[in-house]
């Protein structure tokens, strides 16, 4: 409060003293402006990884309580690993999230190409369906997967996992590869055809090579969405298909637990890994991993 | 259409077709089969017969779940409130005081959101727990007396979900704030209206369609979310996410469940219409404005 007077009282006397300074004066309130706004920038920030600072520091928490801290240890590490059902959570994820990424970057890629061949129609049509598959509550899906699964009698367990997972992750993959696809010119490969290139050599030799950054980034986001992933696999997973998520959920539900510290600390570093090597690969050919090129 | 014998470089267009047969059958056939089970009768516990029974969305109608469909509404709608409160200053700073670095800067916005729903959810459990370390700073410092007892309560649902959605509501606003025209935010000032009015004549009604995008993006998901009160809500003020998902995956009553899960995709419709009409006559009238 003081301090704006002072400032309004700093205005006055500078429009007192005509001709003014060659530095424009800002009223007060403008300043007050740009302080609250930039205060809310750092503000939105801290609040976003302020969370995940605190998850990775109770992992080294040598305390038998989760939220009382007590001290750096990695007791807790030793402990959460040595637990078999922990670590067969695990290599389930891992295995489950690699199928769904592959899968998923198949129908991707190949969708995307043969996209940008396709009349205007086929192509609004596909569309259509392909953003249903992200605007849907998750939960609608995993529902609707579910009830699908047992009507058809396909067992719950890997195999739907990975089904359910390719679904959207099908669309991410495809948008990823579209983007790229839309950023290329073109002449190279008319250029190809033009030397006497088949189709075949130059999908090969020019369209794949320069799509293929898009390709990989697309696998590894498709393989974090499935890794992270708790509610799909929830509902499409059976007793003996417990992955990693859906371990710690199940703990969580009963209040805080150690070992989620260590399982959730142990997925954001694989997260974060996956993410940033998306992100190096796609900055190569000049493309980002931000939601903001889906022309949503 | 082009002249002569122009080789072609286009690839076979059946390409689509593996990603088209995918699609209806592990996405489209399942949403349908959801419509057969919502009128489909129940028979002891497992028995389910299809027909075209409406005892279950009957036994929706009951108070107990109007109360449930009460407190989503509300919660869904202060999340959102909340999302576009912070998002709209933030993403206006984002998009007209930045000037380097921020391409970096949103990619800081989208990292949080690709990360794990459930850790991220779990992280404020931790940080919000009477004993954990906000509790503690806060007693220390003397702001509060007792440990902090928002755990467990709407209030720690309504902190999960702002937290999760917000860099949904703040691309869309960022989008529509950066192409606005600002040379109209000057002419209004120019011309004599104050800060206020500026906003409010100006950036609001040109950034309207980014609001609107941000508010459908974040409200519809929260209608529908089952981690984040199952993991901070404790057993207090039901929310919709939580009863659907007990109804398949506790009380196994499928029919019902599906029920209450095409209640759900038909709000979500009903949504995304009422979004394209407001949005269409947006449109047009921001056009209108402009010109």
């Amino acid at each position: 409060m003081s301090r704006v007077a002072v400032r309004r009282a700093g205005r006055s006397i500078g429009a007192a003293r005509a001709p003014g300074p060659l530095i424009p004066r800002i009223p007060a309130a403008e300043r007050l402006t740009e302080v609250a706004l930039r205060g809310v920038g750092v503000f939105v920030y801290a609040v976003f990884y302020a969370p995940i600072v605190v998850v990775i520091v109770y992992a080294f928490n040598d305390s038998r309580l989760v939220e009382v801290w007590r001290g750096f240890g990695l007791s807790w590490w030793g402990q959460t690993w040595a637990d078999e059902s922990i670590r067969s959570a695990l290599t389930l994820s891992l295995w489950t999230a690699a199928a769904n990424a592959v899968l998923a970057t198949v129908l991707g890629t190949a969708a995307a190409i043969g996209l940008r061949n396709v009349g205007r129609r086929t192509r609004t049509g596909f569309d259509l369906v392909m953003y249903m598959t992200l605007i849907v509550p998750e939960i609608v899906i995993a529902i609707a997967s579910l009830l699908f699964f047992v009507t058809i009698g396909l067992p719950l367990g890997p195999v739907a996992i990975i089904i359910t997972h390719a679904v959207f992750n099908t669309s991410v993959v495809a948008l990823i590869c579209r983007a790229r696809l839309a950023g290329m010119d073109r002449t190279l490969e008319e250029a190809s055809a033009d030397l006497g290139a088949t189709r075949w050599v130059t999908f090969r030799e020019v369209t794949f090579p320069q799509l293929l950054p898009a390709v990989l980034a697309g696998g590894l986001l498709a393989f974090t969405f499935s890794f992270d992933d708790v509610v799909l696999s929830t509902f499409v997973s059976a007793p003996g298909s417990t992955t990693l998520p859906i371990r710690v959920f199940s703990e969580l539900r009963f209040g805080l637990s150690p070992k989620a510290n260590v399982v959730a600390t142990s997925m954001l570093a694989i997260t974060l890994t996956a993410i940033l090597a998306a992100q190096i690969l796609l900055r190569r050919s000049g493309q980002q991993i931000l939601p903001a090129e889906a022309p949503t | 259409m082009a002249g002569g014998g122009r080789p072609s470089v286009a690839e076979p267009r059946g390409l689509i077709f593996p990603a088209w047969v995918y699609y209806t059958v592990f996405f489209l056939a399942p949403l349908t089969i959801i419509v057969a089970y919502a009128f489909a009768h129940r028979e002891g516990f497992f028995e389910i017969t299809f027909g075209l029974t409406t005892e279950n969305f009957v036994e929706l109608w009951d108070p107990l779940y109007l109360k449930i469909y009460g407190n989503t509404l509300v919660m869904a709608a202060g999340g959102t409130l909340g999302c576009l409160l912070i998002g709209y200053p933030f993403a206006y700073w984002l998009a007209t005081r930045v000037r380097s670095h921020r391409t970096l800067l949103l990619l800081l916005v989208i990292v949080p959101f690709w990360t794990s729903i459930l850790i991220r959810t779990y992280a404020w459990q931790l940080i919000l727990s009477p004993r954990g370390p906000l509790s503690s700073v806060l007693q220390a410092l003397q702001v509060i007396a007792n440990p902090l007892g928002v755990l467990n309560t709407s209030k720690a649902v309504l902190i999960g979900v702002i937290y999760d959605y917000l860099p949904l509501m703040i691309f869309p606003l960022y989008v529509s704030i950066e192409r606005m025209d600002r040379r109209l935010v000057e002419a209004s000032r120019d011309l004599g209206a104050g800060r206020w009015r500026t906003f409010r004549r100006i950036t609001l009604p040109l950034t309207m369609p980014g609001i609107l995008t941000g508010c459908l993006l974040v409200f519809v998901p929260m209608t529908g979310e089952y981690v984040v009160p199952t993991i901070l809500g404790g057993a207090k003020g039901a929310l919709f996410g939580p009863i659907v998902a007990g109804a398949f995956l506790d009380a196994l009553n499928y029919p019902f469940g599906a029920a209450m899960a095409l209640v759900m995709v038909v709000f979500l419709l009903a949504a995304i219409f009422l979004y394209l009409r407001v949005m269409g006559r947006r449109t047009e009238r921001g056009l209108g404005a402009a010109l």
